[in-house]
């Protein structure tokens, strides 16, 4: 149906009212900010003559980029997420393969219920998950430290070292019910033939599900290790609400912090733009290794 | 366009992948009681973990501020559960019933219209062939991988320059654009809008634009649900945008308001009480809809990362 057999002036029409919106907004939000970004980053602030001078914006090649990369607080912002997200994606990708292959297993009772539930924590809004998690960490009020306090444990989750760790609990918190209920739709599209095959062979229920089952859906681990990737790289709300309660959450603790705190703090916009667009390519290139290692994988 | 067909395909929510129900599984015979104990007490403890947390929110928002500090958790002492919502909206002449209104009008409204635009995008890109569609549809996909926080000065920039920083279209304009709506859109249209019936509506005479809305609109209206779905959570939970580009404490939605509140808790012990029962009522709009409409975020869920 898509070629028609002549001119047809009312596809002209029906395409500039049904898509004619969307492009407006794709070029608007999307295509123009970008090329702003690219813009700016080549511009900084200079001073002409010595000290408070005339304000002018000039054109200074690759420098913004030069003192991001070189900025040893950029640097650490990126340590922090490498940190991260060496704990998290793991976790988060382990977890809710591991709860949703308990589900496909036959034995758990009352999937739906369950399956509802590990899903709610994704209904909270980020900040919200990150208010009740500060909550359960800051002493005097939460129980679970106070429950500890009375064993004699003391535990600081808002200072080092386990302050990485607690940031990684709020995202695993919202993010493993998630994953559960993709790999578990991904699990229900395993063909039995292959699992009564595997039973034949008599294989068991654990090696089953590491060797059939797992292997099958790996289409969908790749997919979430991507997103959990590119989540990982954009981590702000977790410690931005943290750092109004925590001396070590500083105002340029992740990349992301570090863009803002630069575009709306320093109200230095070419090192803002700098340092987003090297989140963006560090971005895009580990969401390239994570496709290209998942694949080779396969292919031995 | 018969009534049964219609009741059919509202009900098929998910897209037409070959998903099959398996019950228990075959494999490996007879469960011993064992292993069905390992399972649901592992099941069991995810479960815990991921309520507790919402529960604990339950019962301190039925504090008062001293109990909150002090006492077990399950007593009923200093049961506060009403004062605390008469303190919440009044406080600084209920600006929390605002921030509540603007969040209602932010989601609702900005998920509506984004959800229309998406859906009349992707279905633009399964129906019609036209010069460019290969190269805007890659670029649709680049903007769902660009992250949103890279947008965002530029964002403020451009919205300086228009004068609308700082105003609800701020927030408003740049919630509409949905890209992975337009993916989704896409393949809904693929699964539910069969290319006959959109060819013997045109061979009836109907127009381009009369087949979407009276055909194409109503095959993919489950699909609709869905993003718009989806598009309410983003936008209601929507922080670095509203944090970016508003200063008027009076259009702030709730994730900012919430945010500020917090900050102030540090000095000011009152807040915690108010940004908890703060937190408590901001909850119930996604969890009813998420509960009530389980099947069309099942549906987005898996026809976005499965079938991709």
């Amino acid at each position: 149906m898509t070629t028609p057999r002549r001119p047809d002036p009312g596809k002209r029409l029906a395409l500039l009212v049904l898509i004619g919106p969307f492009t407006l907004l794709l070029l608007g939000v999307f295509v123009v900010p970008v090329v702003v970004t690219i813009y700016l980053s080549f511009f900084s602030t200079v001073y002409e003559g010595t000290g408070f001078g005339t304000a002018r914006t000039a054109f200074v090649g690759l420098r913004n980029f030069v003192m991001a990369v070189g900025d040893p607080e950029f640097l650490s912002g990126l340590g922090v997420i490498g940190i991260y997200a060496a704990i998290f994606i793991p976790l988060a990708l382990g977890l809710g393969l591991a709860l949703a292959l308990l589900l496909d297993s036959g034995l758990a009772w009352a999937r739906q219920i369950s399956q509802t539930v590990l899903f709610l924590p994704h209904a909270v809004p980020g900040i919200i998950a990150a208010l009740i998690w500060l909550y359960l960490y800051t002493p005097g009020l939460s129980p679970v430290l106070r429950a500890l306090g009375g064993a004699d444990i003391e535990l600081r989750v808002l200072g080092d070292p386990l302050l990485l760790p607690g940031i990684v609990n709020i995202s695993l918190w919202s993010a493993v019910g998630y994953n559960m209920v993709i790999f578990y739709a991904a699990l229900k599209a395993v063909p039995d033939e292959l699992l009564e095959a595997a039973a034949i062979d008599g294989a068991g229920r654990i090696r089953t599900a590491l060797t059939v089952k797992v292997p099958l859906i790996r289409g969908a681990v790749v997919t979430i290790g991507m997103f959990a990737v590119i989540g990982a790289l954009q981590l702000f709300t977790e410690p931005m609400l943290l750092s109004q309660a925590s001396p070590a959450v500083g105002t340029r603790f992740t990349p992301n912090m570090y863009v803002f705190d630069a575009a709306f703090t320093r109200n230095n916009y070419g090192l803002a733009a700098a340092s987003a667009l090297v989140l963006l390519v560090v971005c895009c290139l580990l969401s390239y290794a994570v496709v290209r290692l998942t694949n080779r994988g396969a292919r031995r | 366009m018969t009534a049964a067909t219609l009741d059919r395909s509202a009900s098929r929510t998910r897209p037409p992948t070959p998903v099959r129900r398996r019950r228990t599984g075959p494999v490996g015979g007879r469960p011993h009681w064992s292993s069905r104990a390992v399972v649901n007490v592992l099941v069991l403890l995810a479960v815990l973990y991921c309520l507790g947390p919402l529960l604990w929110l339950l019962m301190a928002s039925t504090k008062n501020a001293e109990a909150l500090f002090a006492s077990n958790l399950f007593s009923t002492e200093g049961f506060a559960l009403l004062g605390n919502i008469r303190q919440l909206v009044t406080e600084a002449d209920g600006v929390y019933l605002r921030w509540y209104a603007n969040s209602l009008l932010y989601a609702f409204v900005g998920a509506a219209v984004a959800a229309l635009l998406s859906v009349a995008a992707g279905y633009v890109f399964d129906k019609f062939a036209f010069r460019g569609k290969r190269a805007l549809f890659a670029l649709v996909l680049v903007s769902v991988m660009v992250p949103p926080t890279v947008l965002a000065l530029p964002m403020y920039l451009v919205a300086s320059t228009l004068g609308v920083v700082d105003s609800i279209w701020a927030i408003l304009i740049p919630v509409l654009f949905n890209p992975f709506g337009v993916y989704l859109a896409r393949i809904f249209s693929q699964g539910y809008v069969p290319d006959a019936v959109v060819e013997a509506a045109r061979v009836d005479g109907a127009s381009h634009l009369r087949t979407f809305s009276s055909i194409g609109l109503r095959l993919m209206a489950p699909g609709y649900v869905t993003i718009f779905l989806f598009q309410l959570t983003a936008i209601w939970n929507n922080f670095m945008l509203p944090l970016v580009m508003l200063s008027d404490t009076d259009l702030y939605p709730l994730s900012l308001g919430l945010y500020t509140w917090n900050s102030q808790a540090t000095i000011t012990p009152l807040y915690y009480q108010l940004t908890i029962i703060g937190s408590l009522l901001a909850l119930v709009p996604l969890v009813v809809a998420f509960l009530f409409l389980q099947r069309f975020w099942r549906s987005g869920l898996t026809a976005g990362s499965v079938k991709s």
